[in-house]
Parts: C-alpha cells; structure tokens; sequence
C-alpha cells in the first residue's frame, strides 16, 4: 500500500514533524530556548545530513522566534533598547569567542575542551537556577509586567543589584523599572557572546539567565527580549547556510505550523505560572539537556552510535516533560483564577 | 519540496528565508484570528467554569 503524499513527502513525515513542532514551540515560547538544541540531534537521527540538520533547524528557530517574540510584545515582554545593546554586545563577544575556538582547534584540543565546557556550563546553570528557584520557595514575583511597574527589591538578584549599582553614565531604564548602565549591559552581553562563539552554540541557554542574573530584568521580558535577539541571530545563521542550499523546507514548513501554535500556548502560560516554577522547569530542562550532550559526547567518542539514540530520548523525554508541566501549571493556575474571581460577564 | 531545497545564491537564500518569514506571519496572524475567537472559551473550559 503506497503511502499518502503531499508535496512530495509522506503525511505521516508531516504530521511527526508537526506535533514534534508543537512541543518545541511550547517550550520555545516559555523559555525563550530549546529550539536547535532540540531539532538539529532529532534529525540526525533520523538520518539527515549533517549540514541539512543544522540549517533546516536553524531556518525553524527563526521562523519560531519571528512569532513567539510577536507574541511576547503583545504581552508587553520585550525590551529592545535592551535587545538591541545585547545584539551588538554579542556580535563583538561571538567574534572574540570564535578566535578562541580556532586557537584551540590549532593546539588540537578544540573538541574536548568545547565538549567539557558545554556540558559543565549548561549543567552548572541548570544546577544553579534550580538550586536558587527551590530555596527561594513560595513567592515568586508577578507576572504581570507593565510598562512603569516596578520590582520588588528582593525580587532583583544579588549579581545583578551590585551590577546596577555601578552607576557609570549613560544610565539605561528598562522594562520591570530598573536602571543599568549602558557599559554594563555590554559587558553582559560581550560575556555571553564570547562563550557562544567559544562554544558554537546559539546561547539561548546562556542569554536568558544573564539576562535575570546579571542585569536583573524579569524573567518574562528576559525570555522575550532573547527571543527578539534570535530573531537576528537566527534569521541572519539560516541565510548563510541558505546560500550553500542547506534548508530544506518540507522540514521546516510543518515543524513551523507546529510551533506557531505551541510558542502561542508557551507565551501565553508565561503570564500565568509562578516565576519560581519557570525556574525551576528551566534548570532541569538544562540538567537533562547537560545529561544528553554528555552520552552523545561520550557515543561519540568511543563509536556507538546507540547513544546518540539515548541521548535523544532523554532530550525528547525530558522536553515533552517539562512541557507537559508548564501546561498543568497553567491549568492549575487558570482554575486557581476562576474560583478566585467574581463572575463578570463578557 | 516546492523545489527550493537545492537552490543555492544570495537570491535563492534571500526567497527560502522569506518563505520562512510570511509563513511565520501568516501562522501568527492566523493562530491570532483562532485563539480571538476560540481563546476565551477554551479558557473558560480549562478553568473549569
């Protein structure tokens, strides 16, 4: 029995990476990360070329930050006074970072260095974030960020209050009420290009938390002004592999209307969950990605490829369980807010 | 598909990225239309009113 086609592929190819978008774009939209880090291991996997694995998943991560960064600034989440420092403070960080990768790779130790890095930076986070969103327990600061709201001052972490405290002119307002120096968010952002060049990844992972840490932002407009900066990253990325005809769009098209519908579900429960708990899904989110980056590294290394099996599996596993607790964390709090608000009409 | 894949070039690039770039605005836009529409029910619905 032949199998049904449209446009040339199996619709059961489609409909796999349609659902599989939906999952991405959920998580996209609340986290402001996990798209590449997400699809480019799953379609190697499943047997694509390299080459057309990263520039497919990269073409997906542009058209997916496009409409969860969209999403993100109807609900008043994105700076970008901040988004546009942070771009030029990472584009000078990611050139830095890429002389450092190419100074290894000339000492022929590029490979394990980068490996270890990876692993230590996206666990030590994940440790980090987790560790300070269960201690700090209850709470949680609103979601609600208007325009001229301000923070709580134990809502701004102790990095980022001694940052603002250094007050060298210009001083920059930002969204959540705070003031920076202009000379500080560079740093941040030169900081977390310089190890995103280093490391060759996106920095999704590492943007999103310095963002909060360092400069003290809330966490919803730290997730979609990142999202607002991968927006460049991304568009200008898939066009560079573009011209080398890396993209294959029977890959990108589905996975995209899949994620357009999960970053909207993603960006809306951002306005519902606790803080505390978008922390705590981010850090295990990264404790396991940490996790599957090692097998892959270790498969990798001693030449079995089963692991790299493994290693998607806990990446899909983990994924579809972090996401399944952001949408009963939304329900959760939805039910919350109905039995908690007077009835009013329409 | 659609026969774009294979192409290479700036001018070729430039199209595939734009490809991306209105579906990306017409499944925002779209998805936008829906969830105006269907959003408050399915709210309602979730929060088990």
């Amino acid at each position: 029995m032949s199998e049904l086609e449209l446009f040339g592929v199996a619709v059961t190819l489609l409909t796999l990476f349609a659902g599989f978008g939906v999952l991405i774009g959920l998580l996209f939209g609340f986290f402001g990360m996990g798209g590449s880090f997400l699809v480019t291991p799953a379609l190697m996997v499943m047997g694509y070329d390299t080459d057309i694995a990263v520039a497919s998943g990269l073409a997906f991560v542009f058209g997916t930050s496009v409409i969860a960064t969209l999403k993100h600034r109807d609900l008043g989440q994105v700076d970008y006074k901040l988004g546009v420092l942070m771009i030029a403070g990472t584009t000078a960080g990611i050139e830095v970072g890429k002389f450092g990768l190419h100074w290894l790779q000339s000492i022929g130790q590029a490979d394990l260095v980068v490996s270890i890095a990876y692993v230590g930076l996206l666990g030590g986070i994940g440790a980090f974030i987790t560790y300070t969103a269960v201690r700090g327990g209850g709470g949680g600061i609103d979601h609600e960020v208007a325009e001229d709201a301000d923070l709580d001052d134990d809502d701004i972490p102790d990095i980022a209050k001694k940052i603002q405290s250094y007050r060298v002119p210009p001083m920059m307002s930002l969204k959540g009420g705070i003031t920076v120096s202009l000379w500080m968010i560079l740093a941040v952002a030169f900081a977390t290009g310089l190890l995103s060049g280093l490391l060759g990844v996106g920095g999704g992972f590492i943007r999103m938390p310095a963002l909060f840490y360092l400069v003290g932002v809330p966490v919803p407009v730290a997730v979609g002004t990142d999202l607002f900066e991968i927006v460049f990253s991304g568009g200008i990325g898939s066009f560079l592999y573009a011209m080398d005809g890396a993209v294959n769009l029977a890959i990108v098209v589905p996975l995209l209307a899949g994620s357009a519908f999960g970053a909207r579900l993603g960006a809306a429960a951002t306005a519902l969950v606790e803080e505390d708990e978008i922390k705590v899904y981010f850090g295990v989110m990264l404790l396991l990605g940490a996790l599957a980056v090692a097998i892959r590294k270790v498969g990798g290394a001693i030449e079995m490829p089963v692991l790299d099996v493994v290693a998607l599996v806990i990446i899909v596993g983990a994924a579809t369980l972090v996401s399944g607790a952001v949408v009963v964390s939304s329900v959760r709090e939805l039910r919350t807010d109905a039995s908690s608000t007077p009835q009013t009409a329409d | 598909m659609f026969g774009t894949e294979i192409a290479s070039g700036p001018v070729e690039a430039a199209v595939i990225i734009g490809v991306v770039l209105v579906e990306a605005l017409v499944l925002y836009a779209g998805y936008g239309v829906l969830e105006a529409l269907a959003g408050p029910t399915l709210r309602r619905a979730l929060g088990g009113e």
